[in-house]
């Protein structure tokens, strides 16, 4: 449980440091690989967030954003949320990755908490199917249009979202 | 009447009766409780509907409730056959967070120890694998050389199965020269061995009808289900997180990422055999220019208050891409963590690929995608 018990003076036997870390590069944001897309696309540090570019749609955005990312011969990575209690919304993050390129995408979109409804991109990326069906799990978000929202990790009777904020055990 | 016509109508409606089998949660086949629901047409496939969920601990919550210091155990117990992989992707996440910089020399060190992971894990997929086709010897090879691998990890990490080598900031402690020569002595020893199961084994006439065309898994079924690891490279996607995403010491090695077209499962089953050729080749690497100095970052601080904001970190572990997720709203505890992990992914293509299907040769996809239960489940 202790992340750091060596932390200082623990390397034994080795010299010390004769090549100490040079500060990793951290390039600028490359310009946006993807401006001919109509999405709000903020270039991003990869080497700071780990993705390059992150884009904030509203709800209704999400099929077409995923269209048009299908379209560019981008993968789902995955879907999930986040459940940002104290301002009465729910995030939705889509994430994406390109086979053959170094280029990871976010999509961004939220969603009132009370009442957490949003298209599925199932049709779009069957691959969805299951990511939706568990972020419908954990956080309750219901997924319009979607085959089948049965629960997936949790039992089939379970009448709880784990993941939300307000949830105990 | 003509013969024709009386069998016509026959052809033309075939039977409609179908039955339900039910594969799991408890079965050989399944490597731990799956489920699959599978709608018959005698012995050919119709709809298989994989259930998942059987040991779901929710491990994302679980990081909701603890440090990140404290969570670091949990992620060597997702996908336990690679778990150095998985550790290295939530501390390369919370480094990245907490732009700390890892000393050179333990990034050369998780790099030999995640390889040798992926050989081990890649040795259970073996042996299980042709476990599930019928061969029994070939498994006790593959546990005798995962023993030797298993033996080097325990000397350095303490543990056989899930590791917490990896540190916040580097590693738990630095190498010995027995860890080093033992891992020269042990690529040394598995060249040949890799020689021999590809003549008693790879070169099996068996082996190859129960696998040459069986389950083809397109490029564009891949991307569609986020498939990823030797499932997309077994279609003819050279991706590979290595390479594409580099991290780490990785693009310090030379090295080349397996890639078959075929689709089928046995460019899935020689793509796996291939890799781990080349990760003897990256330890080789590794070791030859093993960097002196600390193998831990000055000034980690004892209480991680990452900055808010979300971070991502993925690495390529034995099975695909893993990513870690950190949402932080700048307190001691992650706001919220997602675990993505390969074999969700992988297994989700299943239902698709299997249709039309015969039974044995499903289950020989099935296998042939590596699946590890607990890693879907979380």
């Amino acid at each position: 449980m202790n992340a750091e018990p060596n932390s200082a003076g623990a390397p034994p036997a080795t010299k010390p440091a004769a090549t100490l870390p040079a500060p990793a590069p951290a390039p600028a944001p490359l310009p946006n690989p993807l401006a001919h897309l109509p999405l709000p696309f903020q270039a991003v540090d990869y080497f700071l967030k780990g993705y390059h570019l992150d884009a904030s749609v509203t709800p209704d955005q999400v099929v077409s954003a995923a269209e048009l990312l299908g379209k560019e011969g981008f993968a789902l990575d995955t879907i999930t949320g986040v459940d940002w209690m104290a301002l009465g919304q729910m995030e939705l993050v889509y994430d994406y990755f390109h086979p053959q390129r170094f280029l990871r995408v976010v999509i961004r979109a939220r969603i009132p908490r009370d009442n957490p409804e949003i298209p599925t991109i199932s049709k779009v990326f069957p691959g969805a199917n299951w990511h939706e069906r568990e972020t419908h799990d954990f956080f309750g978000i219901c997924f319009l249009g979607h085959p089948n929202l049965m629960p997936f990790l949790l039992p089939e009777d379970a009448t709880y979202h784990p993941l939300r904020k307000d949830f105990t055990a | 009447m003509a013969t024709e016509d009386i069998l016509a109508p026959l052809a033309s409606t075939p039977p409609q009766e179908t039955f339900v089998l039910n594969l799991g949660p408890q079965h050989p086949a399944t490597h731990g409780v799956l489920r699959v629901k599978m709608t018959m047409d005698g012995e050919y496939i119709v709809r298989a509907e994989p259930v998942c969920g059987y040991i779901h601990r929710m491990q994302e919550k679980m990081g909701e409730n603890r440090s990140y210091a404290q969570f670091l155990p949990n992620t060597s117990r997702i996908d336990y056959l690679s778990a150095l992989t998985y550790t290295h992707a939530f501390v390369g996440a919370v480094e990245r967070a907490a732009r700390i910089q890892v000393p050179p020399r333990a990034e050369y060190i998780r790099v030999v120890a995640s390889e040798l992971n992926r050989i081990s894990s890649h040795l259970v997929w073996w042996g299980a694998f042709l476990l599930d086709l019928g061969g029994f010897t070939p498994l006790l090879y593959a546990f005798d050389d995962r023993e030797k691998i298993l033996d080097l990890l325990e000397g350095i990490t303490g543990a056989r199965l899930t590791y917490s080598y990896f540190r916040i900031g580097g590693l738990y402690n630095d190498v010995d020269d027995e860890f080093i020569k033992g891992t020269r002595a042990f690529v040394a020893h598995m060249r040949p061995r890799l020689k021999m199961y590809k003549d008693l084994v790879t070169d099996n006439v068996i082996l190859r009808k129960r696998l040459i065309e069986i389950g083809p898994i397109s490029q564009e079924l891949c991307r569609l289900y986020g498939a990823t690891g030797p499932v997309i490279r077994g279609s003819g996607v050279p991706y590979d997180v290595r390479k594409v995403e580099p991290y780490s010491a990785y693009p310090e090695f030379d090295f080349e990422i397996p890639t078959l077209p075929e689709g089928d499962s046995m460019a899935r089953y020689l793509v796996r055999m291939a890799e781990m050729v080349q990760s003897l080749r990256i330890i080789e690497q590794a070791l030859d220019k093993l960097p002196a100095g600390p193998v831990m970052a000055e000034k980690v601080p004892r209480v991680l208050k990452l900055p808010a904001g979300d971070f991502c970190y993925a690495v390529e572990a034995a099975r695909g891409r893993f990513m870690v997720r950190i949402v932080s709203d700048n307190k001691e505890i992650p706001y919220r963590v997602k675990l993505r992990t390969p074999c969700l992914s992988n297994l989700s293509l299943f239902e698709e690929a299997s249709r039309g299907m015969l039974l044995p040769d499903a289950l020989a996809l099935m296998g042939s995608l590596d699946l590890v239960i607990p890693d879907i489940d979380r």
